[in-house]
């Protein structure tokens, strides 16, 4: 017996190891960190222990328009990416011709390279000497003045920034929607036929219910990711976020780190801390609330 | 509210492209009287269900008319047909509880038939009561037994008093006890509501037990309808006799010459004036007795004892591949240590079938 349980911790530990050095001593790192006031990383040293490093990041107004930035972020695109996606693949699920080429089509984002996106996002929305950018010309064509979406008014700029999130993030949950739409059994919707539903109770009633685990997933995956939003924002504005007003928390962490204003890994800690915190409040309640709604 | 159906045919096309269409249903032609238990009966793959999604009006008609009474139903949704459904796996929907499923068809009800919510609530306990499930209303499916669930699915079809009741293969979740119960309880909820009630099965037993009314089908086309003793001891082809008893009827190559019936050397029945010809026979388990002297002989294999009767385990000659089964009375002693058992046979559990065409041959006996 005792023979038995050393060979399993003999078995566990490549995993253990890695986890430990890779997950487990980073996070307490990083909680250590940022309660170190004045840590300097190249002399590994400190004045003295404290809560000035959250003051610190709590008063920064860059950190606070991060703050801010993410928020609208996370409240305009989770709800719009899911529903659309819930409308796209309701369509895809309807169709029967041409649905594998629908299918491929919108999935391409996911397999595209952030920063090729950016690049063609930049084509259709940013001014240059030669042209307004394609958004522009259609905005002109119907007689609008052109806007400067890459470093105009901030309305502008989020604009592009939802937009560009919710493209990158829809063909997941269209992946997603589409096969929980296609595992309802059919069995349901003939029953409901026999009774006379109508098409809009089927959905409210029957496939809603059904799918409702799956929404619920990519609800609190998508407030995950949209918090952890970064990469899309440098592909959109480049790496000095703070100038351009645009910054998000992740990113925020990145610049005190390694930006030109870096080298503070106390404040990056205690800015990290502070996300983690919101992430696994935002959660929480998400669950609270799917265990309300999610019958089944 | 009888059921009539016209030349009813629904062909598929081939998933295959160049292939011949699938015909489920062909040609069908019957009258399912007013206020009867029918079991719809036959092999996998018949066209039963297809039969039942027509009259129910999931699927459309390629050719032919369904009427309910006086009424032309063919092109009308589901809904306007007033005809109850209950799915082979039930089709609960897993996230209402039994209270909301049952009244899910009333709630669909628009306008004129529009019901308060006292009336749907009074109407579904009514309905749960008539299947014995009045104190599970606030239960959902997934905690609740097979058989109670398939209460809850005649339930929800019955709340609306649907003018025709379809189930499709109602027992064949069931494990073989509750099957028995349930079966009953659907004859007694049928005889409550006098609602006509078409079932589909594959079971022979089960559509023999409790339907008022058999429909024997195969490959889509209609083999007999009749009385359920009817149909069994007088079974119009092969098929129909093989299909229909438990054990199921022995088949022997036997032949016809002046007169008599020959199995194999065994001349074991005067059929009078048939033509000479090459015939099946098929003997009924229970039309064999024991006899010293009878005239077929077949090779013993061994007794199975059941209790209320015997069960004699044979071989024939004319009947190569096969085994002989036939049901004897617990009095008759069978000499297990001879190798052979020889019996007379009952002439009215023979049955003649043409070796061309299978179809039934009748003699006078």
């Amino acid at each position: 017996m005792k023979n038995n349980q050393m060979k399993g911790w003999l078995y566990l530990l490549p995993a253990l190891l890695f986890l430990g050095a890779f997950m487990i001593y980073p996070l307490v790192d990083v909680v250590v960190y940022s309660f170190e006031e004045g840590y300097n990383s190249a002399s590994q040293t400190f004045f003295g222990t404290g809560l000035y490093n959250y003051s610190y990041v709590l008063h920064d107004p860059y950190f606070l328009q991060a703050v801010k930035n993410t928020f609208i972020l996370v409240i305009f695109t989770v709800p719009i990416s899911t529903g659309l996606g819930l409308l796209i693949s309701l369509g895809l699920n309807s169709i029967k011709k041409l649905k594998d080429l629908y299918q491929t089509v919108f999935f391409l984002p996911y397999v595209t390279n952030t920063l090729a996106v950016g690049l063609v996002f930049m084509i259709l929305f940013k001014k240059t000497a030669y042209t307004d950018g394609m958004v522009n010309l259609l905005i002109n064509l119907f007689g609008g003045a052109s806007v400067d979406f890459i470093d105009g008014p901030y309305w502008a700029k989020m604009f592009v920034m939802c937009f560009y999130t919710i493209w990158i993030v829809l063909p997941f949950k269209i992946l997603i929607l589409t096969s929980a739409l296609a595992s309802v059994d059919q069995v349901y919707y003939n029953a409901a036929k026999v009774d006379g539903t109508s098409k809009w109770r089927i959905f409210t009633k029957i496939t809603l219910p059904m799918i409702s685990p799956m929404i619920f997933y990519l609800v609190i995956t998508g407030f995950i990711g949209a918090f952890k939003a970064y990469s899309d924002a440098v592909a959109l504005f480049g790496t000095d976020l703070n100038a351009a007003g645009m910054n998000t928390i992740v990113g925020y962490v990145y610049d005190m780190l390694y930006g030109n204003s870096g080298g503070y890994p106390s404040y990056a800690s205690a800015a990290a801390l502070i996300l983690f915190a919101i992430v696994l409040t935002i959660t929480c309640i998400n669950l609270l609330v799917s265990r309300k709604n999610v019958q089944y | 509210m009888k059921v009539v159906l016209k030349d009813l045919t629904k062909r598929f096309k081939s998933r295959v492209k160049g292939d011949p269409d699938v015909i489920a249903v062909n040609d069908f032609d019957f009258e399912i009287p007013d206020g009867q238990l029918v079991a719809l009966l036959g092999p996998s793959g018949c066209g039963k269900s297809t039969m039942l999604n027509l009259i129910c009006g999931l699927e459309k008609p390629t050719e032919g008319r369904i009427f309910f009474g006086e009424d032309d139903v063919t092109d009308l949704p589901p809904e306007n047909r007033g005809v109850g459904m209950v799915f082979q796996n039930y089709a609960l929907y897993p996230h209402m509880t039994v209270a909301q499923n049952i009244m899910f068809p009333l709630q669909n009800l628009k306008g004129d038939q529009k019901l308060s919510k006292e009336a749907m609530s009074e109407k579904a306990l009514e309905a749960a009561r008539l299947v014995q499930i009045e104190q599970l209303m606030d239960r959902k499916p997934g905690e609740m037994s097979g058989g109670q669930q398939q209460r809850v699915a005649i339930a929800r079809a019955l709340v609306k008093r649907p003018r025709v009741l379809l189930l499709d293969e109602p027992l064949s979740n069931l494990d073989a006890r509750l099957r028995l119960q349930t079966r009953e309880e659907i004859r007694r909820i049928q005889r409550e509501t006098k609602i006509t009630t078409l079932f589909v099965t594959h079971d022979q037993e089960e559509a023999m037990s409790i339907s008022d009314m058999i429909v024997v089908m195969k490959a889509g086309i209609l083999q007999q309808i009749g009385k359920p003793q009817e149909v069994y001891d007088d079974p119009v082809n092969l098929f129909v006799a093989k299909f229909l008893g438990t054990p199921a009827i022995n088949v022997f190559d036997g032949s016809i010459r002046d007169g008599k019936l020959y199995v194999g050397d065994d001349c074991i029945l005067d059929v009078g004036d048939i033509p000479d010809q090459e015939v099946y026979a098929g003997i009924r388990p229970e039309g064999f007795i024991p006899d010293e002297n009878g005239p077929l002989c077949c090779g013993l294999t061994g007794i199975e004892v059941m209790g209320r009767d015997t069960s004699v385990v044979s071989t024939h000659p004319a009947a190569p591949g096969a085994i002989i089964r036939s049901i004897v009375s617990t009095e008759c002693r069978i000499d297990t240590s001879l190798p052979t058992v020889r019996f007379s046979v009952k002439p009215y559990k023979t049955l003649i079938y043409s070796r061309d065409t299978e179809e039934r041959i009748r003699f006078r006996f």
